[in-house]
């Protein structure tokens, strides 16, 4: 049997409780000094499988603006975080981009879909700069 | 020269500026105006491309543009007139405005009530007086995350963080996903300035290593930054003798405070609290201009934005008010101060009229890190109220409602934290954990 | 007449070639202009205005401070008179504030008195013995602990970056060409007389070179076989305070003079700041602009000798200047060792204030040296003034964006400067190249914010006006470029999360 305590910081809210996760056999079997539902559930899957919600941007063809910011829809394996932004590196797309448009779904087929967070209308005459 | 009359004018379309035109709308002001000198609304949050903003205004984990396209939304729905381009010149005491824009030149607006929401800048490298040359490659962190995020491109290809404020942390992660070489974040006090959350997600995820305690002591290059020395301090601050190593970098980036801007404010004669830098407000967020609200950063440095949202909806609900001439010109105030343990308190003031709510909303920000603690309240010396605290960092604002009906009459309002005694520490407030 | 980066190209030849775009030069060229020659002034930096002109004191001495019968001397009272005439025609910016130089012993007043008697011999007007009342009067700030002072009411404060565009711009609007990122490499001579000069982009046939090459003009008289001085560069910081602590001192503060230097002043910028500083520290190297702690320590000390109240916590910048020194006085006059060339070289304090009349002397003794000097009937004393929209009233403002919309839009928020006052600094005749470039124009990025909001922002319109990458924008010198372009895809992988 392997009995492992992993030192976690939590990081779902301002309070920034730390505590020890105990896992044995890859299971987490107790934990000590998260103080939330929310904060345990974060110190479990950390010791496990950590993830990260990802942003960052893309390039845009045709639009107002030169860049659209994306967020991944749901958080990232902590591991695949690189390869999520060299795939989004060679992403373009057109304008105009409305906010919530998936702009690269179940990226390297992880189940995760990335998504616009914010408009980017047309450029107009005027706007190009 | 276009004169227009408006009842409530937001000077700057960011986060407090919207919510202040919203809450003035709500409150019924006919014609409300935001004047912004951007190219759109949202100001800095349009280049916070993070995630993080309105777990508690909108219970969601939103991107800066995100939480920005929400209030933009609400505010083409409300009716709100904008002005995009626009830089204000002047804001006089009576509420004459004087603003300019390229296409419609010069043009004065008469306002009966106005919201300053103007936000802060970042302190620089002269304030913080450091020595060494002056190449290309220094930036504060808001003007290289404008750069990155919204124009697509790099201050540098290996850098050095100086000060871990929010910003600083945000763009270690940031310029790590471009390809930059973050080599390390120095802070010259002996905690962070950051939220914890960004100091794991941003640094410890990337292995960045945060030295606290050390100074920046020299910049060096001719053309481009080549370096930077760093030495410990002891707790005054003073650079220990032999402790000095160089770093190798391109770029340093400066996150090192905010400072609220308040340029419009000062020239208009406003009275300004020396510890947070903005202005001196009662509850209803008046300032010492009869008729001139202030919200956001420009009154305070915030931590997190949904307390703007909500401080600017107070600001602009009382600008509606006063503008119908159902909020008097803030007199005869009680002054609110700031004890051991706390250095800012917004508001500082308290108008005699209390209104019908039951509770007072106070922020602060406390001097010093303390673990377990007590917030305390005196009315007039007398110790009216208490709120436990589980945890007090200087970087993140306190938040406690205190009821109207415990201050009263009081002449004058006092806060302080206390370190809490142990049997106290162990019964956490549940209040605090709630997020 | 430029090409693709904004440069004008070096001529294959030229009656006179000006070494050094500094104050120093580009006054002799504009002196040089009024004349029938061609004229090519060389620049070994993107700009004018980047050496010991880019960061000095900007003070008019009032010129009581050199022994009489120098050049020190004799030039820095016929420059101040020039300033007062010509200033205002070339966009120079420059306030009378008077100085004083303050006594804080007994000791000090008799120092006072002595250079009271030298600046009569040197012929500088309205000098006065002040009490110490007198002084607080005048300036309530200075300590209490003082004892008297000169007063100088000729002295004054200019702005050095617009005194060097200034003549710089006249010059080219009479004819005289400024070659940017030139720099040069050797001479050509022939029985030890000049007849060309070798520069980093091409060769340049002249018979007559004005050595104004500042901290480099000791190699540039090297290069002519020429070891009649060295050059030795005199360090000395600064800290620059916000406008928004308003009016400190009235007028520039000498405290009394030590041996080295005239010790550290108080002073009020022509643009409403307040500086302190300089202190003089001999260095070797002419790069060598860094600030030290210890330094900057050593100038609030001095400053507090004076002026003990200093808002330190409004400070908005710090830097260092180079002086050029060589010695006690100048270095003017033709070359010992190589016929056509004439120094205008160690040309320390005070040097901003001389530099119109060491224009006058340089084309004199050129005049001697054999230059033909033909005045031009259209000469044109002076530039156009150009709009500086915080300075208008309403009516004024308006009626300029009008005119231009760009003046309608606020770059700089510090100092409020507008797109229409960027663009054109860009496309005026010695038009800025780099954002410093502007900075010295317009005042763009001069402000408490440093640039820190404006930056990227005068950094876009370089590169629009310019028909340049943003990439290719300059901090200010020439390799100082300000932005990288992000990696294209799988340029740069990581994979150690």
């Amino acid at each position: 049997m392997l009995r492992q305590v992993h030192a976690i910081q939590c990081i779902g809210c301002p309070v920034g409780c730390g505590g020890d996760v105990v896992v044995e056999d890859g299971a987490v079997v107790d934990m000590t000094g998260f103080t939330c539902a929310k904060g345990q559930a974060y110190a479990a899957e950390e010791v496990v499988s950590p993830r990260r919600m990802v942003t960052t941007t893309v390039r845009v063809v045709g639009g107002a603006l030169p860049l659209l910011p994306i967020m991944s829809a749901t958080a990232v394996p902590k591991a695949a975080i690189f390869d999520c932004i060299a795939l989004l590196r060679s992403v373009a797309v057109r304008a105009p981009v409305v906010e919530g448009d998936v702009i690269v779904a179940n990226a390297l087929g992880l189940g995760v879909d990335f998504i616009a967070t914010r408009d980017i209308p047309a450029a107009n005459a005027s706007q190009a700069s | 020269m276009r004169e227009l009359a408006y009842d409530v004018v937001t000077i700057g379309g960011g986060p407090a500026g919207m919510a202040a035109a919203l809450g003035a709308r709500a409150a019924g002001a006919e014609r409300v105006l935001i004047i912004e000198r951007d190219r759109e609304l949202g100001g800095i949050l349009q280049q916070c491309i993070h995630n993080g903003f309105g777990l508690r205004r909108f219970e969601e984990e939103l991107t800066g543009p995100g939480y920005a396209h929400r209030y933009i939304r609400m505010v083409e729905d409300a009716g709100i007139d904008v002005w995009l381009d626009t830089t204000v010149l002047a804001a006089e005491p009576g509420g004459v405005i004087t603003a300019v824009s390229p296409e419609a030149g010069l043009q004065v607006v008469r306002a009966k009530a106005v919201c300053y929401t103007m936000g802060c800048r970042e302190r620089t490298r002269g304030a913080i007086r450091t020595p060494g040359s002056r190449p290309a490659g220094v930036f504060t962190a808001g003007a290289a995350q404008r750069m990155v995020n919204m124009e697509g491109y790099l201050p540098g290809r290996e850098v050095v963080i100086v000060g871990s404020g929010d910003i600083g942390l945000i763009m270690a992660r940031r310029m790590t996903f471009e390809g930059v070489k973050v080599k390390a974040v120095f802070e010259i006090m002996p905690y962070s300035n950051g939220l914890t959350r960004n100091i794991v997600q941003c640094l410890e995820d990337f292995g960045i290593p945060l030295y606290l305690g050390h100074s920046v002591t020299a910049i060096h290059g001719r053309d481009r930054v080549t370096g930077v020395t760093v030495s410990r301090v002891n707790e005054r601050l003073e650079i220990i003798a032999d402790t000095a190593f160089d770093v190798a970098c391109d770029c340093v980036l400066l996150s090192v405070g905010l400072i609220p801007e308040n340029e419009l404010g000062r020239a208009a004669g406003l009275v300004l609290d020396p510890i947070t830098g903005g202005a001196l407000v009662d509850q209803y967020r008046q300032t010492s201009i009869p008729g001139f609200f202030a919200a956001g950063n420009v009154l305070h440095v915030h931590d997190l934005v949904d307390w703007v949202s909500q401080e600017a909806e107070i600001a602009g609900r009382s600008a509606a008010l006063y503008a119908r001439g159902e909020l008097p010109s803030s007199q005869a105030q009680r002054p609110v101060t700031t004890g051991d343990g706390i250095r800012t308190v917004v508001p500082q003031r308290l108008s005699p009229s209390l209104g019908t709510k039951k509770s007072e909303r106070f922020y602060f920000r406390a001097s010093r890190p303390m673990g377990p603690s007590i917030l305390q309240v005196f009315a007039d010396g007398e110790r009216v109220f208490e709120r436990k605290l589980r945890v007090v960092k200087p970087s993140e604002m306190i938040v406690a409602d205190v009821p109207l009906k415990l201050i009263g009459t009081a002449a004058q309002l006092a806060f302080a934290i206390v370190a809490a005694p142990d049997e106290v520490a162990a019964a956490a407030d549940e209040e605090e954990a709630s997020c | 007449m430029t090409d693709h980066f904004g440069m004008t190209p070096l001529p294959a030849s030229a009656d006179v070639v000006v070494i050094g775009g500094g104050v120093v030069g580009c006054a002799i060229a504009r002196e040089l202009s009024r004349h029938a020659l061609s004229i090519v002034v060389i620049e070994s930096a993107p700009d004018v205005a980047t050496g010991t002109s880019k960061a000095n004191s900007g003070i008019l001495h009032a010129g009581f401070d050199a022994d009489a019968g120098t050049w020190k001397a004799r030039l820095n009272v016929r420059g101040a008179a020039l300033y007062k005439d010509i200033a205002e025609g070339l966009g120079i910016a420059r306030r009378e504030t008077g100085s004083l130089v303050v006594a804080r012993t007994e000791a000090d007043r008799a120092t006072l008195e002595a250079l009271r008697r030298r600046g009569v011999d040197n012929g500088v007007p309205g000098l006065e013995l002040w009490s110490r009342e007198q002084l607080l009067t005048h300036e309530p700030n200075v300590s209490p602990e003082a004892q008297g002072a000169l007063w100088a009411p000729t002295g004054a404060v200019a702005c050095p970056f617009l005194a060097t565009i200034g003549f710089a711009e006249n010059a080219i609007r009479n004819g005289a060409r400024i070659v940017t990122e030139c720099a040069v490499t050797g001479f050509e001579l022939a029985d030890k007389a000049i007849r060309a000069v070798r520069t980093t982009r091409g060769r340049i046939a002249t018979r007559f070179v004005v050595n104004a090459a500042g901290l480099y003009s000791g190699e540039i008289a090297r290069f002519a076989g020429d070891d009649s001085f060295t050059i030795r560069p005199r360090r000395g910081e600064y800290i620059l305070f916000d406008r928004s602590v308003g009016p400190l001192v009235n007028t520039v503060l000498f405290p009394a003079p030590d041996k080295v230097s005239k010790g550290i002043l108080v002073s009020p910028t022509v643009h409403g700041n307040t500086f302190i500083g300089p202190n003089a520290l001999d260095i070797d190297d002419p790069g060598d602009l860094e600030t030290t702690p210890e330094g900057l320590s050593g100038i609030i000390a001095g400053a507090r000798r004076i002026v003990p109240g200093l808002p330190l916590n409004t400070a908005i910048t710090e830097f260092a200047g180079l002086r050029a020194a060589a010695g006690k006085d100048f270095v003017i006059g033709p070359s010992p060792a190589a016929a056509g060339l004439v120094h205008a070289a160690g040309i320390q304090s005070p040097g901003l204030t001389s530099a119109p009349a060491i224009g006058e002397v340089i084309v004199a003794m050129l005049g001697e040296m054999g230059l033909r000097l033909t005045p031009k009937a259209d000469f044109v004393p002076v530039n156009p003034a150009r709009p500086r929209f915080h300075e208008l009233d309403r009516a004024g403002q308006a009626a300029l964006i009008a005119s231009n919309p760009l003046y309608g839009r606020v770059i700089c928020r510090c100092e409020t400067i507008t797109e229409g006052e960027i663009v054109a600094a860009i496309a005026s005749p010695c038009g800025a190249r780099t954002v410093d470039g502007v900075k010295r124009r317009v005042r763009a990025g001069s402000g408490r914010c440093q640039g820190g909001f404006c930056g990227p922002r005068v950094t876009a319109i370089l590169a629009r006006e310019l028909g340049i990458a943003i990439t290719d924008v300059r901090k200010d010198s020439a390799q100082s470029w300000l932005f990288f372009p992000r990696p294209l895809a799988g340029s740069e992988e990581k994979a150690d999360a």
